[in-house]
């Protein structure tokens, strides 16, 4: 929040350098070249001028995990980070996944298994979800990997906490590690 | 439709599509992001600005100066709208605190001006700009203090036979003093709206919120204007658990913004301002004394409970349950609201019994230990099935007994940990525990209007579905009554052009909003028999048939609308019967022998609640219900500077609720029982009895663990790190 500062005064601030910067990056494929006020983050620039709302905005503190996005196929808090950092990068977000023709088999399984309840965290759950595996298969280790000269066995434990930066508070954690590990058996 | 006695034989017990595991349908919208929340309805209106909010920082006093020019004057602004320069608005009758307008501060990060701009960046960027100075005045904000000062005093709720005789004849007695946290909603969505009220006329509202025509009374009363005038969408709601029963902050902002502006303006509240500007369930301080007989039998409950709440309001009732939940001739029970100057205390899942079951039920533990009994059969010999304050008023299905005792078997609760601290894995102690779960069934008048349209069926009622299912279940319920297929069914919900309904919260929803659904169904089903000039139909398999008349829905009227439209209102044959929900809660912990971590390693509960409309929904309610008890047992809580007067944690990493690697296995089960005295469809909630005794089956869990009693929520480390039972260290 905003507050006067020890003096209980503000000054007029005055923008130094330009305020606005041109952009431009692929989201779902899809090439866009953007202006932006230096401050919008990719969260922002996703949902109100993209007008793509399925990341969703829980906390714009990196702290819920609802925003989660891929840049470049990693899995990042679209909240955390400005749009004109991400020059000819490829984003994808949750619309990209598949549409209600063509669901991806992640959001296929959270249906299956009622991943989900009011459904605002849902995105930012099946972004991760999918990483998780990828990051997996990719050896990259967790908090609690024990071993790091083995293959990463896929455990309910390595599921758990890899997930454990999205929020859910209506509770569908245990349904939701039952969607990811009915992925993880289709598609080993 | 009128409700006047229990139901008797009916459809619902030969169901065919009610009380079957649907998936939700609204799955395939919330799984490909396109379901839409209140903030990104960027096609419902055009020019929609942005409003963003300013709060006080301090608690209690007024604003002496405010300073809005350099805001006015930054790029993109459109209208700073500060509180200094307004009346006060007229507070509507479910809100505690004024929302906005006047000097006067009543909390802290109370909001105190909103401005608009064309972008949030420069609206955000533009409230840092506002010079604001104060003149605080002292506040009350130490419910510790309040305590020592109540201790024995006030006007019991009820106050049975002779509690003190009982107390001081009794062999076996407790008398402990035991603390829940204050505790955040934090649904993942935060309160949002986008107003219209460009014109100054009509007013359209899209917003998140639970209750339809509660949030639109409450508009006319804050701009005194006539509810006729608005209009109030809120089909998606990213989670409310009570945060979103009452009209907010962020609809009046974005009013006031639209009318200084002449253009819809969309006002989401930072998820800071949602744990000290919006409500939050009060933290509570109690005293429970106990008494029983040396056979097990409780003789007296004395239950005396206090809750934070600002002039006006009623705070946490955490001994509502301990009037009517265990047998016992003598009892009184006390709850005293503070007036204090914290931020609004108000409903939050199971407000009251969530509280006051996390206290009762270990309080029921200490007993069950003082006796040597095993505290399932303990809560087994004192079942009632009459309400004990008056016994003339029986429960019309409690099978509280048949949960203990399915709980205990599923559990391997014979197989538990008998001697606290007596069980080790590694460095992990191990420990069970259990509670009883009880919430009331209440039920409220509801409409709905169904549309038959070319064998299509559309029903509008002004219901929410807060994740709760209710899409679902109303789809159910039609498809049933109607004998159509759930795909030519369409539920549209939380608008306010659709009847009235109960709206979603104390878990009377499900009940109240299936029943209204079914009136409209029996009144279309007597408009289409008065149609085919027949006393009575059967509808099955998309048709309707009638002695030698047999018609496809489709077929009526030529395929002509025909709209019905009814509520059902349930009778006071009530009042002379106890409804409820019950159930039983078994818990496995494990705790760090050196750090005191708990980690919960096995969960389960077992329902008692009527008819289950579906199993999917129910169970992900009841599981739901289980988490958020997780967080309150051993996370959750608001931190409160008692000199500044605010929460402190007001952030999802301070204000810990629990995630993914908190949560273990749950299993879920429920009785096959119904109640004919709820409803038409014989259902009761589940949505907050899920929750209810959570806390203290793992407080419970963390005792046989390690012998440590702790009576003080959320049970972090700090409360047995230094009396964990010898390790070798």
């Amino acid at each position: 929040m905003n507050s006067p500062d020890s003096a209980g005064k503000r000054r007029e601030i005055t923008p130094h350098g330009v305020e606005h910067s041109n952009v431009t990056f692929t989201v779902n494929g899809k090439r866009h070249e953007l202006e932006l006020d230096n401050r919008t983050t990719l969260l922002d620039t996703l949902r109100e001028h993209l007008q793509l709302t399925g990341s969703k905005k829980g906390c714009d503190h990196g702290q819920c995990g609802a925003c989660t996005v891929f840049v470049n196929g990693t899995r990042i808090n679209a909240c955390l980070t400005l749009a004109v950092m991400h020059e000819g990068d490829e984003i994808a977000t949750v619309e990209g996944l598949g549409d209600v023709e063509h669901l991806d088999p992640m959001q296929q399984a959270f249906i299956d298994h009622d991943g989900f309840q009011c459904g605002y965290c849902t995105p930012g759950q099946i972004c991760s979800a999918k990483a998780v595996l990828e990051e997996v298969r990719a050896g990259l280790p967790s908090h609690i990997t024990q071993d790091l000269n083995t293959p990463i066995e896929l455990t309910d434990a390595e599921i758990r906490e890899r997930m454990s930066g999205n929020l859910c508070r209506c509770g569908a954690y245990s349904n939701i590690l039952k969607a990811i590990t009915q992925v993880a058996e289709a598609h080993p | 439709m009128d409700f006047n006695q229990s139901a008797e034989d009916n459809l619902f017990d030969h169901a065919r599509v009610i009380g079957k595991p649907h998936p939700r349908v609204d799955g395939l919208l919330k799984v490909t992001g396109r379901a839409p929340y209140a903030y990104e309805r960027h096609n419902v209106v055009a020019n929609q600005l942005v409003g963003y909010p300013l709060c006080a920082t301090i608690a209690k006093g007024r604003i002496t100066h405010m300073d809005a020019s350099a805001a006015r004057a930054a790029p993109g602004v459109a209208a700073v709208v500060t509180t200094a320069e307004l009346e006060p608005l007229e507070r509507a009758k479910s809100n505690i605190a004024h929302l906005f307008g006047g000097a006067k501060i009543e909390h802290y990060h109370q909001a105190i001006a909103v401005v608009v701009a064309e972008t949030l960046e420069q609206a955000h960027g533009a409230a840092g700009l506002i010079e604001v100075r104060y003149e605080e005045a002292p506040g009350v904000f130490d419910l510790e203090d309040a305590f020592e000062r109540l201790q024995d005093i006030g006007e019991p709720q009820t106050n049975v036979g002779d509690v003190d005789a009982a107390l001081q004849a009794a062999p076996v007695t407790l008398d402990a003093v035991y603390r829940t946290a204050s505790q955040s909603h934090a649904m993942m969505e935060p309160h949002a709206s986008i107003v219209d009220w460009s014109e100054g006329g009509q007013m359209t509202v899209w917003t998140s919120n639970q209750m339809i025509d509660t949030n639109r009374q409450a508009l006319a009363t804050t701009f005194n204007i006539d509810a006729d005038t608005i209009r109030v969408e809120s089909p998606y709601i990213g989670g409310g658990f009570g945060g979103k029963l009452w009209l907010r902050a962020d609809a009046v902002l974005a009013a006031l913004g639209s009318r200084e502006t002449g253009r819809p303006v969309k006002v989401a509240l930072p998820r800071p301002m949602i744990f000290n500007n919006a409500t939050h369930r009060s933290g509570t301080i109690q005293r429970l004394r106990i008494a029983a007989g040396s056979d097990g039998k409780i003789t007296a409950f004395d239950h005396a409970a206090i809750s934070h709440t600002l002039p006006g309001g009623s705070g946490e009732d955490a001994v509502n349950q301990t009037r009517c939940f265990y047998a016992g001739e003598n009892r009184r029970v006390a709850h005293h609201p503070i007036d204090m100057g914290l931020p609004e205390s108000a409903d939050m899942r199971a407000p009251g019994e969530a509280s006051g079951l996390a206290v009762l039920e270990i309080a029921m533990d200490e007993m069950a230990e003082k006796l040597g009994m095993d505290p399932v059969e303990f809560r087994i010999l004192n079942d009632t099935q009459v309400n004990p304050e008056e016994p003339s008023k029986p429960f019309t299905e409690r099978h509280f007994v048949e949960c203990l005792r399915k709980g205990a078997d599923t559990f391997g609760w014979a197989e538990r940990n008998l001697e606290p601290g007596g069980r080790r894995e590694g460095q992990w102690l191990i420990g069970h525990g259990m509670a009883g779960a009880y919430r009331g069934a209440p039920t409220m008048t509801s409409g709905a209007r169904v549309r038959l349209q070319k064998g299509r069926l559309i029903v509008e009622t002004d219901m929410t579905d807060i994740g709760t299912g209710s899409y679902t279940i109303l789809t159910q319920t039609a498809a049933e009554t109607m004998g159509m297929e759930m795909q030519d069914v369409e539920v549209r919900l939380g608008n306010s052009a659709y009847p009235t309904s109960s709206g979603s919260g104390g878990q009377f929803g499900a009940t109240s909003t299936t029943a209204g659904v079914y009136a409209a169904c029996v009144a279309l089903q007597e408009q289409i028999a008065k149609r085919l000039n027949v006393d009575e139909a059967r509808f099955e398999n998309g048709r309707v048939v009638s002695g030698q008349k047999d018609l496809a829905l489709a077929d009526i009227a030529d395929g002509e609308e025909i709209v019905a439209e009814d509520s059902i209102n349930f009778g006071d044959f009530k009042d002379e019967l106890e409804i409820g929900t019950f159930g039983a809660h078994f818990i496995e912990v494990a705790v760090n022998a050196y750090t005191g971590e708990t980690r919960v390693r096995r969960m389960l509960a077992v329902c008692d609640a009527g008819r289950i409309l579906n199993p999917i929904t129910a169970r992900s309610q009841v599981i739901g219900g289980m988490t958020m008890g997780v967080g309150a047992a051993l996370t959750e809580g608001m931190s409160v500077d008692t000199g500044r007067g605010f929460f402190v944690n007001h952030d999802l990493a301070g204000y810990e609720v629990a995630v993914h690697a908190d949560i273990p296995e749950q299993e879920v089960i429920f009785l096959e029982t119904t109640d004919a005295a709820s409803s038409p469809l014989k259902a009761k909630g589940v949505g907050e009895l899920g929750i209810c005794g959570v806390a203290a089956a793992i407080g419970n869990a963390i005792y046989n663990a390690t012998g440590v009693r702790i009576r003080e929520y959320p049970m972090t480390l700090d409360h047995m790190i230094d009396q964990l039972p010898n390790t070798e260290r």
